[in-house]
């Protein structure tokens, strides 16, 4: 179990110090594979940064630490403090855009075995390097270029190859899908998946794509303005969210072959420089009370394993009723009035 | 007929690798395409990683020399016979949102600088006009001003500096938008705010998009026509609707098995049971 406590995340910059985690406190089982959603910028990197432990200028932890649940070498317990000497054994980062944090000067292969775990053996693991790659897709010769020679997907493909290789304990992905056509994605989550069964590794997974938690997470984390709104099995999460936000971000999303509009949610998220009182997604909820706005809601078990932080969680089935989608696409797209008084608005 | 693209016999070869184990990676593979319209239209690109939708969009973009074909964009030829150069000319009709936009910043200048930059030169406007012209792209994708300010790249979550690089393309109104997975690192709620923008430009501005896209939903939403490719090849290409809804090319059948429905699971995970370490 990877426990969380109290974590406070701060980002130091010219302007001051804010917190872009604010207070989580979580316990994750072992040998699951968790989903992390939530608005852009609402703190999910940062949270996958500090579980990494990669934890420096200019983010630090004001508050809290990570307990890993497993001991190192020495038998000491593996924590905040001492998680860096994991790296790449016991514990790997696919990082966001990590398509861009490749040396461009550096040959994919060099990269690969530049690790202080295959120190000595480089020879013998870039055989075994050669022969894995195919396994994500990639021709072997892939590894021979340099990363601007790769096209966007290829280059994701090295990363999750190289996260996956050691077959760590805990593999932390941001976003490993995004640059991804869906036929390579499925293929890449199917192995991902398998890995994890044949491992029984703890995955934690970002992405934006409520799709992929659907077919590939046990847990879903939804955060909100460096909050934890809802934190629940994927199953119920889905068939029956009890948070607004959590309801909105699943019902956003177009499919092919509907046409009735979507309009996304609203108007933004509280800037991190000035918190609202009360509930951080009360001024873009349609369950607002007098109550949201004063009072902040923890984060409380409302049925079994099941979390949420709202005053109404109980309301949130009910709000799926009347949140229905709107009228068709087709009839409003003729209507240059109609779609620009919508953009206005979010304006 | 205005030309809003134009592609005929397009081929890009790469080399990849050092000798003697070079290979040569056929990036275009004879593309031809004509899109002809007095309207603005959405046309999306979607396809296979590595399929050369990003080599196409930076071919129309004169980022890249095609090894032969012609092309024209939104009346510039920009490659093959007659290719014009003002540059500046250029970017004020067609305008890009990069893939990646941690590459698409610089590093060491700040973002609004950069779109200030970007109203002042591309534009042309005063600098009175340019501050107001930021705002209101920054205000069309949901960012404050304020919050920009000073801030460099890195000092941006991902998705923020999505938004600023597709506020960033709208500031010279352009004819023409090459926009390259404009809105992969974006929520799903903020996403479609973004598509219904896209929705309002062309109406309003009579913007027409070349829409690089992984996400065949948004695709579906918002565009007139699609083109699917395959290793170099455009390998279907028709109304966007039609397109998706009865596919003819097996690759594209592939493409929209794979997506990952809320409907039914790939993997049944409720026997996943947690294993030990
Ligand atoms: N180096 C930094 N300095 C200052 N602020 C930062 C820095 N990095 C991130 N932030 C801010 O911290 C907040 C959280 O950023 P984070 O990258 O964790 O978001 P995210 O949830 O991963 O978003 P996205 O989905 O867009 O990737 C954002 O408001 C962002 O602007
Ligand atoms: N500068 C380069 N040198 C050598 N090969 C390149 C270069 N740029 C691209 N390629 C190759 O050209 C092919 C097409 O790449 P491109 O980036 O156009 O694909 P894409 O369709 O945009 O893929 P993605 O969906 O992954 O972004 C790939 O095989 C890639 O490796
Ligand atoms: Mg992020
Ligand atoms: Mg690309």
């Amino acid at each position: 179990m990877i426990r969380l406590d109290n974590i406070v995340a701060t980002y130091t910059t010219q302007r001051g110090h804010v917190n872009a985690v604010d207070g989580v406190t979580l316990e994750i089982p072992d040998s699951i594979v968790m989903g992390i959603a939530g608005e852009s910028g609402c703190g999910k990197s940062t949270l996958m940064k500090v579980i990494y432990g990669d934890i420096g200028f200019p983010l630090s932890l004001s508050s809290g630490m990570v307990d890993y649940g497993f001991v190192n070498e020495r038998g000491e317990p593996v924590t905040t403090e001492n998680i860096r000497r994991e790296w790449f054994r016991h514990i790997s980062y696919i990082p966001q855009s990590s398509m861009s944090s490749l040396n461009p000067v550096v040959r994919i292969r060099d990269q690969f075995v530049d690790f202080p775990a295959t120190a000595g053996r480089k020879k013998e693991v870039l055989a075994q390097v050669r022969a894995f790659v195919p396994k994500l897709g990639l021709p072997p010769e892939a590894i021979d270029a340099y990363p601007h020679q790769l096209s966007g997907g290829m280059r994701q493909r090295i990363m999750v190859a190289m996260a996956t290789f050691f077959q760590p304990e805990v593999i932390l992905a941001d976003e490993p899908t995004t640059a991804l056509d869906v036929v390579v994605q499925k293929s890449i989550l199917l192995l991902l998946l398998d890995l994890q069964k044949e491992m029984g590794n703890t995955i934690m997974l970002v992405s934006h794509d409520m799709g992929v938690h659907y077919q590939i997470t046990q847990k879903m984390l939804i955060m909100y303005a460096a909050k934890v709104v809802e934190y629940a099995d994927t199953d119920d999460l889905f068939q029956r969210p009890l948070h607004p936000y959590t309801l909105m971000l699943i019902n956003s999303l177009p499919t092919i072959g509907d046409d009735r509009a979507r309009h996304g949610l609203p108007g933004s998220p509280p800037s991190l420089w000035e918190m609202p009182q009360g509930c951080r997604f009360a001024p873009r909820c349609p369950l607002a009370t007098a109550l949201c706005r004063k009072e902040e809601p923890p984060l409380l078990e409302h049925e079994r394993g099941r979390f949420s932080a709202c005053h109404y969680a109980a309301s949130v089935p009910e709000l799926k009723q009347t949140l229905q989608a709107g009228p068709r696409l087709s009839e409003i797209a003729h209507d240059t009035a109609q779609l620009t008084a919508d953009v206005e608005r979010d304006v | 007929m205005k030309t809003i693209l134009k592609a005929q016999g397009l081929n890009k070869t790469y080399h990849l690798g050092s000798f003697p184990r070079t290979i040569k990676v056929r990036a275009l593979n004879d593309i031809n395409l004509t899109i002809e319209s007095d309207k603005p239209v959405i046309i999306s690109l979607v396809g296979e990683s590595g399929s050369g939708k990003t080599t196409l969009a930076k071919v129309i973009l004169r980022l890249v020399q095609p090894s032969s074909g012609a092309v024209t964009v939104a009346g510039h030829t920009v490659a093959g016979k007659g290719t014009r150069p003002s540059r500046t000319e250029f970017l004020r009709t067609v305008q890009p949102i990069f893939q990646n936009p941690f590459e698409a910043f610089s590093q060491y200048r700040t973002v609004d600088a950069y779109l200030l930059e970007t109203a002042t030169r591309v534009a042309r406007l005063r600098k009175d006009e340019a501050v107001q012209a930021v705002e209101e792209a920054l205000a069309a994708v949901g960012m404050q001003y304020k919050d920009v300010r000073g801030k460099y790249p890195n000092q941006f979550s991902g998705g923020e500096l999505q938004r600023a690089s597709v506020a960033r393309a709208l500031i010279p109104r352009p004819q023409l938008i090459v926009a390259d997975e404009p809105v992969s690192m974006i929520d799903a709620s903020r996403r479609m705010i973004i598509i219904n923008l896209f929705l309002a430009l062309k109406q309003e501005f009579q913007t027409s998009f070349l829409y690089i896209t992984h996400d065949l939903a948004t695709a579906y939403y918002i565009s007139d026509y699609i083109a699917v490719m395959n290793k170099g090849r455009i390998v279907e290409f028709g109304d966007a609707k039609q397109v998706l809804s009865r596919p003819q090319h097996e690759y594209t059948q592939l493409l929209l098995d794979s997506i990952p429905r809320l409907d039914y699971r790939w993997v049944d995970r409720r026997n996943a049971a947690p294993g030990k370490y």
